[in-house]
């Protein structure tokens, strides 16, 4: 195994730990599934592409803009999220999934099915980033992404998500917002596509459509699916799956799929999940965790108003 | 303009045969069967398989039509009926899982190819002045028209009908006032099955191509109609296939609309789900 494969090989597995990462804040944290994250990862690469190369921006500059503009339409992605609930929330994202790529496809701005070409990759003090570097930049922004995750996991934000996943009656009821939490959960969950998607396609250096298309919709959610919902050691592990079964490239949608069936059959939690969930008791949140959530929740006095 | 109208009732008949089967199961379980399109897709490359191993083309509909239907049931019994009460989304996201896994085994064992459907229909071609219908799309018409009486009759003229519309009123009451509640979504998945089936194969005709991934498309397609009929009215899932396949058809004609059809559908279907969330025809339901 060359160095160039290892390399190439994990920076697509940090990249995918990124998006599991990201639509695991939606689907584990805020309870709201969406089935369209290929499409906020595609608007992160396309809106990149288009400023560097069409607008010829440098890449730092093209970074921050196309994060912000992937958090923005992340933002306008979630407004069906506020009229409808789970299914039919699913359904509005195949969608927007379909929607986005055959804009990418068929307006002629976005290169249509050939893509856009020749982004550059990004240079610090005049010197290109070489594979190497390249790979070290984006483990770095796995890392940022990996502890902004945690620490968002211990704030009042995700308190806020757990109780609008749990119940969103209940939680209205208690005065969380259920329309400004999801609104949160859907840019924060485009920002961080979005930084997947600008990460992917300076690695590339080029984008077509169909890089974004459903099924890789569907891969990243068999990857938080398999991790188990809401944990973040899931997504990370499991990330690595689907280079381990590169080599049965041909046999990629039928495993997924196969994965995904038997998960929920057997292990709704997760694969990760229902492992935890054996060896520390099968409460819900884990009895730490209940007592934590007691904590802070009675030092917020306003979420279960104990 | 009839050219028009024309190709949109035959679209929109393709919409009637699979949104159907997804009315009935989504009216009574309440849950988004996706899978579904997987059986319009095995209905097709079945019958397609039968014909070129030279049955004649009835028999291969008919044995075609039924093995979808026991398909249809048994990812029921199999699947579906033993992740229910796991809320929503378990069984949302297996459909999805089973689909992605149906295309799949359908691409490895047929190949990925495309190939035509080589039949000789026994029907005129329809050619006036301004009006060009094959024979396919004719047969495709008129089987769409008798299905639609036929189950129009079945839902309310039997003893079948009245459990399927009660269990879809209320599963729970359905069974307390002594429907066999279980049997009855089995029916549902029956007919819906093998409805979609025929709706593969209909299509796979009038296009003459059958291909693995053809249920693509049609899988998410058709729970635009769904929404749009109103959520598990079948009534209502009959005339929005019908105005959803017009609605495209003048929309892609006379604006020339940048994006495809497709988009078009789901674009709707958004707006709708976001204005009016209980569907053209539906009830509202809180």
């Amino acid at each position: 195994m060359s160095l160039d494969y290892f390399l190439t090989v994990s920076v697509f597995s940090m990249i995918n730990m990124i998006l599991a990462l990201s639509l695991n804040i939606l689907i584990g944290y805020a309870g709201q599934v969406s089935l369209g994250h290929a499409a906020f990862f595609g608007i992160g690469a396309y809106a990149s592409a288009i400023l560097t190369v069409k607008l010829g921006m440098g890449y730092w500059p093209a970074l921050l803009l196309s994060v912000f503009i992937s958090g923005l339409i992340g933002l306008l992605l979630g407004l069906p999220a506020l009229r409808v609930r789970e299914d039919f929330l699913v359904l509005a994202t195949i969608g927007v999934n379909f929607v986005v790529v055959s804009v990418f496809n068929y307006v002629k701005f976005f290169g249509g099915p050939y893509g856009i070409l020749g982004l550059p990759r990004p240079s610090l003090f005049g010197h290109a980033f070489t594979t190497r570097e390249y790979a070290l930049y984006v483990f770095l922004w796995t890392l940022v992404v990996v502890f902004l995750v945690r620490y968002l996991s211990n704030t009042y934000l995700k308190l806020g998500f757990d109780a609008l996943r749990e119940d969103e009656d209940a939680a209205e009821s208690v005065g969380v917002s259920s329309p400004r939490y999801k609104m949160y959960a859907f840019a924060i969950a485009g920002l961080l596509a979005g930084l997947a998607g600008n990460l992917w396609a300076h690695y590339m250096t080029v984008v077509f459509p169909d890089n974004f298309s459903f099924p890789v919709s569907i891969g990243i959610l068999t990857m938080v699916v398999i991790g188990g919902v809401g944990t973040l050691i899931g997504a990370i592990i499991v990330t690595i799956l689907p280079e381990v079964l590169r080599f049965a490239r041909d046999y990629r949608m039928l495993i997924y799929g196969l994965i995904i069936v038997f998960t929920m059959f057997f292990m709704p939690k997760g694969i990760v999940g229902s492992i935890k969930g054996l060896i520390f008791g099968d409460t819900p949140l884990g009895k730490k965790r209940v007592e934590k959530v007691r904590r802070i929740a009675g030092a917020q006095g306003r979420i279960t108003g104990r | 303009m009839l050219q028009n109208i024309v190709n949109a009732l035959v679209l929109g008949s393709s919409y009637v045969m699979i949104a159907v089967g997804l009315t009935l199961v989504y009216g009574i379980l309440k849950i988004l069967h996706i899978a579904h399109a997987g059986i319009y897709a095995f209905g097709a490359i079945f019958a397609v398989y039968l014909c070129e191993i030279g049955l004649p083309l009835v028999f291969a509909v008919t044995l075609s039509l039924i093995l979808s239907a026991l398909l249809g049931m048994i990812i029921y019994k199999g699947f579906y009926k033993h992740v229910l009460d796991r809320g929503h989304i378990v069984p949302l996201v297996m459909s999805v899982g089973l689909f992605a896994t149906m295309e799949d085994l359908y691409r490895l064992v047929w190949g990925p190819y495309k190939r035509p459907f080589d039949v000789y229909i026994d029907l005129p071609d329809v050619m006036t002045m301004d009006l060009y219908l094959s024979s396919r799309g004719l047969l495709m018409l008129i089987v769409t028209a008798v299905v639609i009486v036929l189950l129009y009759l079945l839902l309310m003229r039997t003893k079948l009908g009245k459990s399927l519309r009660a269990c879809s009123n209320d599963l729970g009451l359905a069974g307390a006032f002594g429907i066999n509640t279980d049997r009855s979504v089995a029916f549902a998945f029956l007919i819906g099955s093998s409805l979609a089936a025929l709706g593969g194969i209909l299509v796979g005709l009038y296009d003459n191509t059958v291909y693995p991934t053809m249920g693509s498309v049609p899988s998410y397609k058709a729970f635009v109609v769904v929404v749009l009929g109103g959520f598990g009215s079948i009534r209502g899932a009959v005339v929005a296939s019908y105005i959803l396949a017009l609605v495209e058809t003048f929309v892609v004609y006379y604006f020339g609309f940048l994006l495809p059809r497709d988009a078009i559908a789901f674009l709707t279907m958004i707006l709708l789900l976001m204005f009016k969330p209980e569907g053209l025809f539906g009830k509202v339901r809180r």
